[in-house]
């Protein structure tokens, strides 16, 4: 359904634009119909910013994003609209998703304006209806009302419903629950694995790698913009590959077993002047060789069906599943 | 939910705010002045109307000027004058500053960069010199054409406060939530972003309308002004250039300034009231 | 060290009345212990924290007492505690390493912090050295701006800002909240190396991440609505919960291993209440799946286990 090629977003920072920031570099994955794809990075790795180019929010510099086969780039006007009745999001902040001055329902006042003029009155409140106790709200609590007199976890589900009335193919979460409240989370949660079932795709966007497994299919680990690893859930959380994936995998505070001592990477301080060349883990990895990973860019490679890596020293082998070059 | 309720909302809040009221009452009382007065004084403003510097009296309630004019009769005369200044100076500066600042601001960019290259052009450019070098072509010299020009040179100022909050408005969750409803810009600008800084308009409109009094009172002073009317600020200047300070001749000076005071005065509490009505975090319900 | 809270009471005096933020809140930290304060946003932990240190307008004393290695702690006094603040009890309050100020190097930061204190910088200096060090910090650090450093780094700078004088109890207010995972993991093994090495007795860690506190605490209090529900070695809160809030709470956290398609996590439904007007009794009845009559009255915090307390009448 929704098809990344090879995009990437530069922005010129420094003070007279001098030096230029990769914030997505070469990034390509593709989301199916009705799959949830876990979009898993911590800050700076680019995840929103790939998120916001699928939204037509930020522009691709490089490479295409391409909805059902269309490159999305191309459109203007009337055909943007249509982008939106398949494709919406939802953010990380319920509270300023919301203008504040007004009430909260007024969102869907918006899109019975843009998409449903035809319907009135009564065909509207009933449509209005159906799609909050979908997402469990009773719209007599919850419509009528200021932003700040509901809370965090209903103004998400009201954005959720927003985007089921316009019976949406495609929802983009950029880390919609980071920001509530323990108990509230799940439920949240739990409402888009529903949604998932009735045809959704999701591209769910989080630091929170156990999220990722709840919910997702696939995954696709991002650092510093770039992708180190992709693929069936289970299999990059049983068996994670690349080094990055590994450190997350170990670094996540578990219920069930303590933190290994694992090689300490922040006393590592390899130099790395120029990132375009080279692997973009090269001065935090505690594996990496010098003379090949600081100049060789790794590429995407299939190690065992449904499973890729991008690291010059996982290479994958005829004989066993995976094996990995020891440095 | 039906904008007609919501109107209502707002007008429900705003007859219970005692800001508003008082800011209100203050300036209504001055419109009211300023129609009713010159219906009530015996005298012309510019009429001899009897001793010169004389203080209050029955007779003259505000006084006498050096000329022997009645202060009462130019003070509501001036009154009207003033408000006309005000309000279409003021308002042409806000319009223009309101559809340039929204521009630059919404859009960035290459539009951003030509905008403000005129704004500080016209920002820069010498006030009076231009109005001396217009002044000797345009013969007709009324309150609308002192007002026009008024608005057309301080725009710029609320072009750059306008531009800033518009920015910093832009990049807020819920504009993009606008954008991803398939909203134009035109219809985000006016129905998301302005109405956030309403209050904001406002005041920038009250700072134009109270710059517009004072710059039409220098411009009046200077002889660059409208000819024959008499405005609050002429008045003023007038005491000052013939030495009312000096003498003592507080009755003069003291309620044209009063007036202007009280009418800003009266803006500012307005707006401050309308502050909470607009945003609904700040009501005290 | 020991830290002893008997029933402490802590309002905040609001224009609509008072909001009863912290209700009889009483439990014991020994010497030693890392305890875990758990609980979600405005359950009262960090009103607990604060009263502890600075107890100020709007935040107003109602009842209670703490004792510190036996002495009565004066937190409603603010002058009073000035002999205690950061010498005998510090605080990493939350969102502090987005105070630094950004105009100034963090070396001049410090001595300004020291001189305020009536304590001189460079008698100071070099166990300031030793400590950066023992954080992994690198050496120039005191020569930077705030703005050089990661998340991680000024996180970890603010935990020698706070302890540099030893204080018998550290609490750390949310200090692994806005990190990402790896520098995480780095700042909550510190806080345990601090303990480790004797430079701090004894910690509270306050977070609504109850995973990490799996990893580093040694017992765990959960709070709901202002009141204490809960309070056992970590083990126990996680494997054998027995408040009914506790139970929901560990149940509907995601685990790495658990798929929605296998095993449907479950929430706790409706939203905590507010405490301008609380509901009498026990706080989290209305959400409680097994709340019974008797729960209209305020339930005790009770010993029902050696080391294992629980406020709940079904318990009891």
């Amino acid at each position: 359904m929704l098809e990344l090629d090879n995009i990437s977003k530069t922005y010129r920072i420094g003070t007279f634009g001098g030096k230029e920031l990769h914030a997505v570099s070469n990034v390509s994955f593709d989301v199916r119909d009705g799959e949830v794809v876990s979009l898993i990075g911590e800050s700076g790795s680019g995840k929103s910013t790939i998120g916001k180019m699928i939204l037509r929010l930020l522009s691709v510099n490089s490479g295409s994003i391409r909805f059902d086969g269309v490159d999305i780039s191309s459109f203007k006007g009337q055909e943007l609209k249509e982008y939106y009745r398949k494709v919406q999001g939802v953010f990380q902040d319920p509270f300023s998703s919301y203008n504040p001055i007004f009430k909260a329902d007024r969102i869907f006042d918006i899109l019975h304006e843009e998409f449903f003029p035809h319907l009135k009155g009564r065909d509207w409140q009933a449509k209005l209806n159906g799609s909050l106790s979908c997402v469990g709200l009773n719209p007599e609590h919850v419509l009528n009302k200021y932003p700040h007199q509901l809370s965090g976890g209903q103004l998400q589900r009201f954005l959720i419903a927003r985007a089921l009335l316009l019976e949406t193919n495609f929802l983009v979460a950029d880390e919609i629950i980071s920001m509530l409240d323990a108990s509230t989370r799940i439920d949240v949660l739990n409402l888009l694995a529903e949604c998932k079932k009735e045809g959704l795709a999701v591209l769910f966007i989080t630091h929170d790698l156990s999220l990722g497994y709840y919910i997702s299919e696939r995954a696709v680990i991002l650092y510093r913009g770039c992708v180190v690893e992709m693929g069936i859930t289970e299999k990059i959380y049983n068996h994670p590959l690349h080094p990055y994936t590994q450190m997350l995998m170990s670094s996540v505070p578990r219920l069930d077993k303590h933190w290994e001592a694992i090689e300490g990477e922040n006393e590592l301080n390899r130099k790395q002047t120029d990132v375009t060349s080279g692997c973009s883990y090269y001065s935090r990895c505690p594996q990496a060789v010098e003379g090949e990973c600081n100049v060789k860019r790794p590429i995407l490679v299939e190690i065992e069906p449904g499973h890729s890596v991008a690291c010059l020293l996982v290479r994958p082998s005829s004989s066993t599943p995976v094996q990995k070059v020891a440095s | 939910m039906t904008t007609a309720r919501k109107k209502n909302e707002f007008l429900y809040f705003a007859f219970r705010n005692i800001k508003l009221k008082i800011g209100l009452a203050v300036v209504l009382f001055f419109v009211l002045l300023a129609i009713i007065g010159p219906m009530i004084t015996k005298f012309e403003p510019t009429q001899t109307a009897g001793a010169p510097n004389t203080p209050p009296s029955p007779v003259y309630w505000f006084g006498t000027t050096t000329f022997g004019e009645d202060v009462f009769s130019q003070f509501v005369h001036g009154l009207s004058s003033t408000f006309e200044v005000g309000i279409i100076g003021g308002g042409i500066a806000t319009i223009l500053g309101m559809i340039i600042g929204f521009a630059a601001g919404y859009r960035g960019g290459i539009l951003d960069e030509i905008l403000n290259i005129l704004t500080n052009v016209i920002l820069t450019i010498p006030v009076l010199a231009l109005l001396v070098v217009i002044s000797a072509y345009v013969k007709v010299r009324g309150v609308m054409i002192e007002s026009l020009f008024i608005g057309i040179t301080t725009w710029p100022w609320a072009a750059r406060a306008i531009r800033a909050q518009t920015f910093s408005l832009r990049t807020r969750d819920f504009v993009d939530m606008a954008r991803m409803s398939g909203e134009r810009s035109a219809k985000i600008v006016f129905s998301e972003i302005a109405p956030n800084m309403a209050s904001y308009l406002f005041m920038t409109f009250i700072l134009m309308f109270g710059g517009a009094i004072l710059s039409a009172a220098t411009l009046d002073f200077l002889g660059l002004g409208p000819t024959q009317v008499i405005s609050l600020g002429t008045m003023m200047n007038l005491a000052v250039a013939w030495s009312a300070l000096i003498l003592k001749m507080w009755w003069w000076f003291i309620p044209p300034g009063v007036g202007i005071t009280a009418i800003v005065g009266g803006l500012y509490i307005m707006n401050v009231g309308l502050d909470e009505v607009f945003n609904p975090k700040l009501r005290e319900m | 060290m020991s830290l002893n809270i008997e029933n402490l009471t802590v309002y905040y005096q609001t224009l609509r009345g008072d909001v009863q933020a912290l209700e009889n809140a009483s439990f014991i930290v020994a010497d030693g212990e890392i305890m875990g304060l758990a609980g979600e946003s405005g359950c009262g932990k960090t009103t607990l924290s604060n009263s502890l240190i600075m107890l100020t307008p709007p935040m107003k004393w109602i009842a209670g007492t703490v004792m510190l290695d036996g002495k009565n702690l004066p937190i409603a006094d603010e002058s009073g505690m000035g002999e205690y603040r950061y010498k005998k009890i510090s605080i990493i309050p939350q969102y502090a390493m987005n105070a630094l100020n950004p105009t100034r190097k963090i070396g001049r930061m410090t001595g300004e912090l020291l001189h305020s204190r009536s304590i001189d910088y460079h008698s100071r200096l070099p166990e300031l050295k030793r400590r950066i060090e023992m954080v992994k910090l690198p050496a120039d650090v005191l020569d930077r701006y705030p703005i050089e450093l990661s998340g991680g780094m000024k996180q970890r700078m603010v935990m020698v800002l706070s302890t540099l004088l030893d204080p018998s109890l550290l609490i750390a207010d949310e200090v692994t909240s806005a990190l990402d995972v790896s520098s995480q993991k780095a700042v909550s093994e510190l806080l345990v190396e601090f303990r480790n090495q004797k430079i701090v007795k004894s910690i509270i860690v306050i977070t609504h991440d109850i995973s990490i506190l799996y990893q580093i605490a040694d017992s765990i209090l959960v709070m709901y609505a202002g009141q204490l529900c809960e309070k056992a070695s970590t083990g126990s809160i996680i494997n054998y919960p027995r408040h009914p809030y506790t139970k929901l709470l560990i149940s509907s956290l995601p685990k790495v291993g658990v798929k929605y398609n296998e095993h449907r996590l479950e929430g706790i439904p409706g939203s905590p209440p507010l405490l301008l007007h609380p509901p009498e009794g026990c706080r989290f009845r209305d959400r409680c799946p097994v709340a019974f009559e008797k729960c209209t009255e305020v339930p005790p915090f009770i010993e029902v286990e050696p080391d294992h307390c629980v406020a709940c009448w079904k318990e009891s």
